[in-house]
């Protein structure tokens, strides 16, 4: 028991997934998305680049490319950290900084500090089953925006300004190096407040606070895992409980319906089995989605674990 | 097997805390919805005497004298009402409350959300042309219309003064008949709106609907459906609340609908059924501006789309004279290859590359571009929500929002004819490096519209409204220069487009001193 237990924590788990590029999506590392743990008092921290780019994009279910902006880049700099409050408590924190470009067009790139995001993953559960693991994590998030951007400037908007929780449900199937996982999250959105004071959906509405409407995404992902090594598929989908279209040639909207569909790889690997350097790479790409842009992202980080728990008990002692 | 549950109070914990937050209510409050009933401060009764925009004499119009309080077509009226009252269901009453509130100012919210609908660019064909929209065929893709900016004005415009010249009309027959409401003649019949002193034949929301729906059908002719509805709803409405009797609005939507007939002939032949102009036409202005010696304005678009009703300024205006227009443009903008040209450009580029966040909330909240109500939409907005708080009769405010519309239609046709005659290029042609916080209109520089709008509206609602001081000017001021903060338009772009609305603004504003209402 105490060996399998030992696989499961043996390696940090900050930066697994992310999705950037659309219209809307906040650069939050998904970090809570995987069923990796660290230790007590280990902290990990380090930083990740993530590039992503669309051409074409959805207003509704109609594609299509737009002369007036070309190819939208955004690129999120990001600090993250992850925490071993206890052996089955993370505490897991990034922090994005975030450019926005468009390759054609007049709009102004927009950049700025987008929103902190804190989540608590803890292993809730767990059962050997032969020489497999069964683990279940319930993870909460919340996010902050911790600048005042504008959110009602879509596609050139660095995010949508809407403080959230989530609640995010994990299980982890592992059996030797093989796994599989699953995890169905429930982010609930803010309303936010727009410059303007009155807008259009499906109908006018005066006031300038706007429903962001409440999001629940899938993940699947399965691959190889060893101490220093990790490799996986992941697929996802993100849906939009509520929210409109985006009409003919209008404009994106905070409270669009954003759905989407992706499909990614993510690698990971440690320089050491405990402590030390460990490097983080992956892509995605958007295989369908209903007014987003087909981004495709790449992603690298560069994290350092340090284990403060023998300096804290040689402190103690 | 071995189960071990970790931790189980952390989780416990984090769901409950997960869940207080998640049940935060996300309820959005429209604050036109707040509004409180109509209660005239003074009903206006001469207003049969104030001066109309089109019509000349009321009697003209077929009225049918109303059937005596005895006769039993009014008693069958009467009983339709009580019956009606007797088992309001929910929805009823949030249908009286919500008419309640005004039938001018209702109108006006719709069809400012109307304009909002439909304001969208058609979007291109395959081969990179753009298709037009057609009033001929107005459900084919792109539906007709597409309510820009001047289109918006005008359809404002038209509907406002149909409006209040329906209401002169109806004031005439109201004191001719004098019949009293049917709260006053049935005292089993509760009035659910507050109590008026008006003579209630016809019906004064029964005229507003009936002329705005004929009106409506020519500017919006995909929302017939949707408007009669809407107007239906009303006149039950009215019903319900025991202000009127279906004999009453049946008539007054006769009335309103004959001199909306009045207005349509007029629309139909002021030209802007032409304002989209021609590839002949296009290429002209852009000689023109050659020969000019000045840079014309190439769209930024791409693809390229064709100028934005280039012959707007054509239109025929309301308070005043096609010379007039002629005389009201605002001498040349300066020439790309002047100083001053330079010099205004390149305090664009400084507010584009130093856009603060407070430039761009005053950018965001001024926008009004695809999508919006337009900026004549805007002011719409601002005025009725001051209106609202003036608790004017139906027909002061028609009287007032056409003075208004009036004055933004206008305004629009001057701007254009600005526009398209000196057709100078925007600052992000001139400087590939002018990147804009918001979209550069598919028009040329030279003046801005939302400073003529803005401008206009000022005048008109600072002379309507003099306790507010200097509150309608700031706000114009404001808008002319979040166009400059937004990098889509030159300094001198903004001034003189306040300057020439302001003066557009003042014909309204000699109108409104000479039409009998009173300030």
């Amino acid at each position: 028991m105490i060996k399998t237990i030992y696989l499961l924590f043996g390696r940090s788990s900050i930066c697994c997934i992310l999705f950037s590029g659309l219209f809307l999506q906040k650069i939050t590392a998904q970090t809570e998305s995987d069923a990796l743990m660290i230790p007590k008092d280990y902290f990990c921290a380090g930083g990740m680049f993530t590039h992503s780019n669309w051409k074409d994009y959805w207003e509704g279910t109609f594609k299509r490319d737009n002369g007036n902006i070309g190819n939208l880049t955004k690129n999120t700099y990001a600090f993250v950290a992850n925490y071993g409050i206890a052996d089955k408590l993370n505490l897991l924190i990034s922090v994005p900084y975030v450019t926005t470009k468009s390759s054609a067009g007049t709009l102004k790139g927009q950049k700025g500090v987008q929103d902190l995001s804190l989540a608590l993953k803890c292993l809730a559960f767990q059962t050997e089953l032969g020489k497999s693991i069964l683990s279940a994590f319930a993870i909460a998030t919340g996010s902050v925006p911790l600048s005042d951007y504008e959110p009602d400037f879509l596609p050139m908007s660095i995010g949508l300004h809407s403080k959230s929780a989530a609640i995010r449900g994990l299980v982890n199937y592992q059996s030797g190096g093989l796994f599989i996982a699953g995890a169905g999250q429930y982010i609930r959105h803010g309303n936010i407040t727009i410059d303007r004071d009155s807008y259009y959906t499906t109908r006018l509405i005066y006031s300038n606070a706007v429903n962001i409407p409440d999001v629940t995404n899938f993940i699947f992902s399965s691959g190889y895992r060893s101490r220093r090594f990790n490799a996986e598929a992941i697929m996802m989908q993100s849906n939009t409980l509520g929210g409109f279209d985006i009409r003919k040639n209008d404009m994106p909207f905070p409270g669009n319906k954003m759905n989407f569909k992706t499909a990614g790889v993510l690698f990971k690997y440690s320089f050491d089995s405990r402590t030390g350097l460990e490097l983080t790479a992956g892509g995605n790409y958007v295989l369908s989605g209903r007014n987003v842009g087909q981004a495709t992202t790449f992603f690298g980080s560069l994290l350092y674990i340090f284990d403060f728990s023998k300096r804290i008990s040689k402190s103690s002692n | 097997m071995n189960i071990r549950i970790l931790n189980y109070k952390i989780p416990v914990s984090v769901f409950a805390i997960s869940v207080f937050i998640l049940a935060c209510n996300k309820t959005i409050v429209d604050r036109t919805t707040l509004y409180q009933s109509l209660a005239p401060v003074n009903i206006d009764i001469n207003a049969d005497l104030w001066k109309p925009v089109l019509i000349t004499d009321p009697g003209v119009f077929n009225m049918p004298a109303p059937d005596p309080l005895t006769s039993p077509a009014y008693l069958n009226d009467l009983n339709e009402i009580k019956g009606s009252q007797s088992n309001l269901t929910n929805e009823q009453k949030s249908m009286i409350k919500y008419w309640s509130a005004g039938a001018v100012l209702r109108w006006n919210e719709i069809l400012r959300e109307l304009v909002a609908k439909h304001n969208l660019p058609p979007y291109q064909s395959i081969d990179g042309t753009y298709p037009a929209p057609s009033s001929a065929n107005p459900f084919s893709y792109p539906q007709f219309p597409f309510s820009n900016p001047p289109y918006a004005a005008r359809a404002y415009a038209y509907v406002s003064a149909a409006q209040y010249d329906a209401l002169i009309a109806a004031y005439h027959f109201k004191k001719l008949y004098s019949r009293s409401a049917p709260y006053i003649n049935d005292l089993n019949i509760k009035p659910l709106i507050p109590k008026s002193a008006l003579p209630s034949y016809p019906s004064e929301d029964a005229v507003v609907a009936g002329a705005t729906v004929e009106i409506l059908k020519l500017l919006f002719p995909t929302e017939i459906a949707n408007i009669e509805q809407k107007a239906a709803e009303e006149m039950f409405s009215r019903i319900l609340s025991g202000a009127n009797v279906r004999g009453e609005l049946t008539v007054g939507q006769l009335l309103g609908a004959q001199v909306a007939d009045v207005f349509i002939a007029r629309a139909r032949t002021d030209r802007a059924g032409k304002a989209a102009g021609t590839p002949a036409i296009w290429a002209h202005l852009q000689d023109n501006a050659t020969a000019g010696g000045d840079q014309p304005w190439i769209s930024l678009e791409s693809p390229k789309r064709p100028p934005m009703l280039p012959l707007f300024g054509k239109v025929i205006p309301f308070l005043f004279d096609t010379l007039t227009v002629t005389a009201l443009r605002p001498g040349p903008p300066n020439l790309t290859s002047s100083s001053a040209f330079k010099k205004e450009l390149t305090e664009v580029l400084y507010y584009s590359k130093n856009a603060t966040r407070e430039n761009q909330a005053i950018v965001e909240f001024w926008a009004d571009g695809a999508g919006t109500y337009t900026p004549p939409g805007h002011w719409n907005a601002i005025a009725a929500e001051e209106f609202v708080k003036q608790n004017y009769s139906e027909v002061r405010w028609a009287r007032n929002l056409a003075l208004l519309n009036m004055a933004e239609m206008d305004a629009a046709i001057v701007c254009w004819d600005t526009k398209y005659f000196y057709f100078n290029q925007r600052p992000s042609q001139a400087d590939p490096n002018i990147k804009t916080l918001t979209g550069v209109p598919n028009f040329p520089s030279y003046a801005s519209g939302h400073s003529n709008f803005s401008g206009a509206a000022a005048a008109i609602l600072t002379h309507l409204l003099p306790d507010r001081g200097t509150k309608f000017t700031d706000m114009a001021n404001q808008a002319a220069i979040s166009r400059l903060y937004g990098a889509i338009h030159y300094r001198s772009d903004c001034a003189a487009g306040l300057i020439v609305g302001d003066k557009v603004g003042q014909f309204a504003i000699k109108r409104a001193m000479s039409d009998g209402a009173g300030n």
